[in-house]
């Protein structure tokens, strides 16, 4: 008796929610297909009664958005590879084998996993232009070429799930360490490596005040830079760059879709932020 | 390479390793074992000395001098910046604005975590759907979940301003006044947040045994004595570490402020000024990165301080 109206209380309040939680994501759909007329039309329609993609052309005419996307794209691309090759190489180390100085190497490896790139950006930047890598594709990938915490991921993947009984047999058949580990040890950490591959993807697409700094000339804007910069110079067109922002959230999105559940395990597992 | 260099190298490796193995008295697989256990780390820790470790070092090495990026000359000034922070209105100013921003949006999007994930944790239906929902800020980028929010404040044209003339509120100037765009600015990030803490909290909910709420459910308790006596208790270190680690996220807030209250019309340094702003606006606008760099000693100390404050709370519960 008691059940039900506290089930639909808790089923309304989450319902609500859920629409106040989705609700910028529709609004900002609904005004990057919005004639100019109607986005600054008051009270706002919820849904634009014409209809166009003239805010999307526009936001490729004005800004060089395609080129933002293929920066964005590149830099994301090899910042993934490289911490999946980084990563898992040190997580199958850390996890099957002992050594002089793993323990020691390993806690040093995670202690600065809490500071943030924010506390260490000056004197990396100053090495960068040492390196004249200011305004580069290298420059932009420096800080995002390892992840702690995907050295943990991996590590708990090779020491609880990985057998030590296949290295054996691999060793008994002559293969190197190294075989093992690239035909044994690799081909089974596939899902381990493609939640690390996922969470290093959305960190090299989201950063922002790093390629901020690096990037000095507009072609080598990332979508993120591109759009806050563009944002502040066309803040009379708010179509174009709400349009802007919606092509920036597809790849994102989509990797949502298709992989939410190796996500929320990451997060779980380890808190990562 | 040649056959016979090859040959070579090979019996000279041979020598080598021998003499190696007789040092360290470890056999010869061993040894094998060892060299690729450390060239397989070699990648990693190269990259992290070189782009994590040594700046951060440098960080604090840079603090001690008056280090501007055009200047020739860049003398020691010992705890000079350090003086200065302490004078410099900026800073303070940000300093503060940053640990308003911190408390109200770790205790909103901890409470609202909380809530959503005690009742997403009952045997529901549509719970992966909520959750989802709620997640999907969490991983989005923030530069374009900025603009969107920034267009729903509009003071003019706003949706929220039009909502809220419903209830007979006159229109606010969300992002015009400081003080209602700190309050702006902390909705927003609350809402990008919220899906966070409540999945970390939803996996704590969910690994507290049952047996627990049978007990306590024989002995005659319920709903709100079940919650402060069970679960509140059990999940306390879970609660700790979101709380944590929000509060660090918090203290790094830059992104949404430079979007949202960075606008033409608006100030040089800004509506609301935020510690990384700070550091952004000193070290890179301003070149100051001795300046700056001592300002992100006092961000690194903050945040240390509370990974400290979180282990030394956390050990007994972890044993």
């Amino acid at each position: 008796m008691r059940g039900g109206p506290r089930l639909l209380f808790i089923h309304a309040f989450l319902a609500a929610w859920a629409i106040v939680m989705v609700f910028p994501f529709v609004w900002m759909l609904s005004t990057s297909v919005k004639p100019a007329t109607e986005i600054i039309q008051f009270p706002p329609p919820l849904l634009p009664h014409v209809p166009t993609f003239a805010n999307y052309v526009r936001a490729f005419q004005a800004a060089p958005f395609g080129r933002f996307l293929v920066n964005s794209l590149i830099v994301t691309f090899v910042s993934t590879m490289v911490v999946l090759v980084t990563s898992s190489m040190a997580g199958y180390v850390f996890g099957k084998y002992r050594f002089p100085g793993r323990t020691v190497i390993f806690l040093i490896l995670l202690a600065t996993a809490i500071l943030p790139l924010e506390t260490y950006m000056v004197p990396l930047y100053l090495t960068m232009r040492d390196w004249r890598w200011i305004n580069t594709y290298q420059g932009l990938l420096a800080p995002y070429l390892m992840m702690s915490f995907g050295v943990f991921i991996m590590r708990q993947y090779f020491q609880s799930t990985f057998p030590d009984d296949l290295m054996d047999a691999a060793r008994i058949d002559g293969a190197s360490e190294w075989r093992i580990f690239t035909h044994v040890a690799v081909p089974t950490a596939l899902s381990a490596m493609a939640a690390v591959g996922i969470f290093a993807a959305i960190q090299a697409w989201t950063a922002f005040i790093w390629p901020l700094i690096i990037a000095s000339t507009q072609n080598m804007y990332t979508t993120e830079v591109g759009l806050a910069v563009f944002q502040k110079r066309y803040t009379a067109d708010y179509g174009a760059i709400t349009a802007g922002a919606i092509v920036s959230i597809l790849p994102v999105t989509a990797i949502f879709l298709f992989f939410r559940r190796y996500i929320t395990q990451g997060i779980a597992f380890t808190g990562f932020r | 390479m040649g056959v016979t260099s090859a040959g070579g190298e090979l019996r000279y490796d041979a020598a080598l390793s021998a003499w190696i193995c007789r040092r360290l008295r470890i056999s010869r697989v061993t040894l094998a074992t060892y060299v690729f256990c450390y060239t397989g780390l070699a990648p990693i820790l190269l990259v992290y000395w070189i782009l994590r470790l040594q700046p951060i070092g440098r960080t604090f090495y840079l603090s001690f001098y008056d280090w501007h990026l055009i200047r020739p000359l860049k003398p020691f000034v010992g705890l000079g910046n350090y003086q200065d922070l302490l004078q410099d209105q900026n800073f303070l100013g940000a300093l503060r604005n940053t640990t308003v921003f911190a408390v109200f949006v770790v205790t909103i999007s901890v409470v609202l975590g909380l809530a959503l994930a005690v009742m997403l944790s009952g045997k529901l239906r549509l719970t992966g759907v909520y959750q989802a929902i709620y997640f999907v800020p969490v991983i989005m980028p923030m530069v374009p979940m900025a603009i969107a929010w920034k267009w729903i404040f509009d003071a003019r044209y706003g949706i929220l301003n039009y909502f809220l003339s419903w209830f007979g509120v006159q229109p606010i100037g969300w992002l015009t006044s400081p003080d209602m765009a700190m309050a702006a600015i902390i909705i927003m990030s609350v809402w990008k947040v919220l899906g966070y803490n409540m999945v970390l909290l939803l996996v704590g909910l969910q690994s507290i045994p049952t047996i627990y709420y049978e007990a306590a459910s024989i002995d005659g308790a319920a709903g709100w004595a079940k919650f402060r006596r069970i679960t509140l208790p059990l999940l306390e270190p879970i609660i700790l570490f979101v709380i944590i680690v929000s509060t660090i996220n918090a203290y790094n807030v830059f992104t949404q402020v430079y979007v949202m209250t960075q606008g033409s019309q608006a100030a040089p340094g800004g509506l609301l000024r935020v510690l990384v702003f700070d550091i952004y606006q000193n070290g890179f606008q301003f070149f100051k990165m001795g300046f700056a760099s001592a300002e992100a000693v006092v961000l690194t100390i903050i945040v240390i301080v509370l990974t400290l404050i979180q282990f030394r709370v956390m050990r007994p519960s972890v044993e």
